[in-house]
């Protein structure tokens, strides 16, 4: 039970890493209908970013916010150099680009950084494990990782249903043309969107940062789940996109945990490990193509066009 | 009542045809090079290039003409790969087992994907190709028997008794050209035929082909299985060639490397394909030979002809097409 309550918390934690990377990407998708593979990038960024800058101010917080702030520049430069340039082109064009981009990204960063990984280590009072349970010590980072991401995720759903700037973004997303013959300034309602998810990705590539360790391309596994996270959930809906990051997150880590124990029941050590560990790494896909079978448009689909 | 501009379209015609000629000609005359200046690489790295422009090819068949933009298409080169490698660990070398049956198990797979995948639209099914596609991938890790994670070594190459020995370089270079070209042969027919009109249709307005009586999910499945076919033979060469297969060769990157190629350049061209997967194979390899860092230099050209060349190298050839 200990050991279950841990996984489960496990994957609330990396569903909540996801849902901060799908909820930009969702966004972005769907108010500018852009399939954008450089997401990924902007999540190693951050997390490049926070090394650096926590390494300079000595600070975990100060290094973390700079960081923020960092990525959401850069997505800014981005989309005003080349993103803004792609929108309206077909998916294939986008799919080009932002692959020269990820290419491009990972090059500079190994210029930059160089090859070898960079590592974002935690205040000491971040180290400690508290009692969540009798028994139960769960790292106390992670648990921070869930709280944060949680104001985040409520922050994001103030600033989308009460404000004026969520409302252009809702009517974006169901009605890109009618906003900008409203006389919205679209062209930087795009570009605030974009950064807001580069901030996000940013944010998310930071958090994780200090469980893993900082390298180059470690942004392109988890752009994949993000990517099945936005389908899931269905494009451009943020609300789909945190109730699919979940679903995801605890797929993922509770077929990692169980999966493997499962198969040795009933098959020989080697083949119940093998086949435990690729169905589990396969559980979440399955389950992307199940809901995208039985609801071609997600769980949650944005408006009508 | 010819207006100037169409003499122009006439001049870049010729243009165009003058392009693809000068790529058959270089392309069968790579071996001639090699052999009079004992320069191996360029054999190894146009055979390559030559595999991956029929896996391609194959990816712009259902992308390009059907609008069915798959992005798990290396999945195919895996399968037909992994049919190789599998059958020839097993003691099965003949390559009239190992190449049927990698071309039977991509159909297979393809049949299968292309049957849940073309329901939905748009980014739903790119999401969805990747989906069987990362599948497969994992599946391949988990291959604990053929190498698992770190891929399987192919000691012997696919025989085919006295007929032809793929052992010899230049041999097996003429042959996977030859299959190319079958390969383009191919897809130009099925284009210009009414099937390929139906596809075609289909890609402009799907729900009027259907009104004027077309089934046009099963035009689209049986194109989406003859694309898994030819990119099954693809990985099948791939395997031939490299002596290696992994899961790596379905990782969704190589995907993304083989949608590349094709928008490159150019999915309404029938040598777009070719002339993408020519043009990013060699720029790669000729940019890691001047700097220590070529994607600094190959992500922008990408991003560039991205924005600016609408139809991809093609339409600095021939100018946009229609459709």
């Amino acid at each position: 039970m200990v050991y279950f309550i841990e996984q489960f918390l496990n994957g609330v934690e990396l569903g909540m890493l996801l849902f901060l990377l799908a909820a930009g990407l969702t966004l972005i998708f769907g108010i500018m209908d852009l399939v954008n593979l450089a997401h990924g990038s902007l999540y190693m960024i951050g997390a490049y970013l926070a090394a650096t800058f926590a390494a300079w101010t000595d600070s975990f917080v100060l290094g973390a916010i700079l960081a923020v702030l960092g990525s959401f520049a850069v997505g800014m430069v981005l989309e005003v150099v080349a993103i803004r340039r792609l929108y309206g082109r077909s998916h294939l064009d986008h799919v080009l680009g932002t692959f020269g981009l990820l290419l491009f990204f990972n090059e500079l960063v190994r210029l930059i950084w160089g090859p070898a990984g960079l590592t974002l280590s935690l205040p000491n009072e971040m180290l400690t494990a508290v009692q969540i349970l009798p028994g139960l010590f769960y790292p106390l980072y992670r648990l921070v990782i869930i709280g944060v991401t949680l104001a985040v995720a409520f922050f994001l759903y103030v600033l989308v249903m009460r404000t004026r700037l969520g409302m252009l973004i809702r009517a974006g997303a169901s009605n890109r043309e009618m906003v900008g013959a409203l006389g919205v300034n679209i062209k930087l309602l795009y570009t605030l969107i974009f950064a807001l998810g580069a901030a996000l990705a940013g944010f998310a590539g930071l958090m994780q940062a200090p469980i893993l360790t900082v390298q180059i391309g470690m942004g392109e596994n988890i752009l994949i789940s993000a990517f099945v996270v936005v389908t899931i959930g269905g494009i451009g809906s943020i609300r789909g996109a945190f109730v699919a990051a979940l679903l995801v997150g605890l797929v993922d880590t509770v077929g990692r945990a169980f999966l493997p124990d499962l198969f040795h029941a009933y098959l020989s050590e080697s083949a119940a490990g093998s086949l435990g560990r690729s169905l589990s790494s396969m559980l979440v896909y399955l389950v992307m193509a199940l809901v995208l079978i039985v609801r071609p448009e997600g769980l949650f689909p944005a408006a009508s066009k | 009542m010819k207006s100037p501009p169409d003499h122009r379209r006439g001049a870049r015609f010729g243009l165009r045809r003058a392009v693809n000629a000068c790529v058959l000609v270089v392309l069968a005359l790579v071996p001639v090079y090699a052999a009079l200046t004992g320069d191996n690489f360029a054999m190894t790295l146009f055979t390559r290039v030559i595999i991956l422009a029929l896996a391609a090819l194959s990816l712009n068949l259902i992308m390009g003409f059907g609008g069915m933009v798959s992005f798990g298409h290396a999945v195919y080169l895996g399968i037909g790969g992994y049919a190789v490698g599998i059958l020839a660990k097993e003691g099965f070398g003949s390559g009239f087992v190992q190449w049927p049956a990698a071309i039977a198990a991509s159909s297979l797979y393809a049949l299968v994907v292309g049957a849940l995948s073309l329901r939905t639209r748009g980014v739903y099914f790119i999401m969805i190709t990747l989906a069987f596609a990362q599948m497969a991938y994992y599946v391949a890790v988990g291959l604990d028997r053929y190498g698992g994670d770190d891929g399987l070594t192919i000691y012997q190459r696919s025989s085919f008794g006295p007929l032809i020995d793929l052992n010899n370089k230049t041999l097996f270079y003429y042959l996977c050209l030859a299959l190319l070209l079958a390969g383009m042969y191919l897809v130009w027919r099925l284009v210009n035929s009414r099937f390929g009109l139906v596809i075609r249709g289909a890609r402009s307005n799907e729900r009027r082909m259907r009104a004027i009586g077309f089934p046009t999910f099963r035009y689209k499945l049986v194109c989406f299985v003859i694309a898994g076919a030819m990119c099954g033979l693809a990985g099948a060469l791939l395997a031939n060639h490299t002596n290696f297969i992994s899961p790596a060769m379905m990782h969704w990157t190589r995907s993304g490397d083989l949608i590349v190629m094709a928008v490159l350049g150019g999915v309404q061209a029938m040598f777009g394909p070719l002339i993408g997967a020519m043009t990013f194979l060699l720029l790669d390899e000729a940019l890691s030979r001047v700097t220590d860092f070529p994607d600094l230099i190959l992500g922008p050209i990408l991003l560039f002809v991205a924005i600016y060349l609408n139809g991809g190298l093609d339409a600095l050839i021939g100018g946009r097409r229609r459709g």
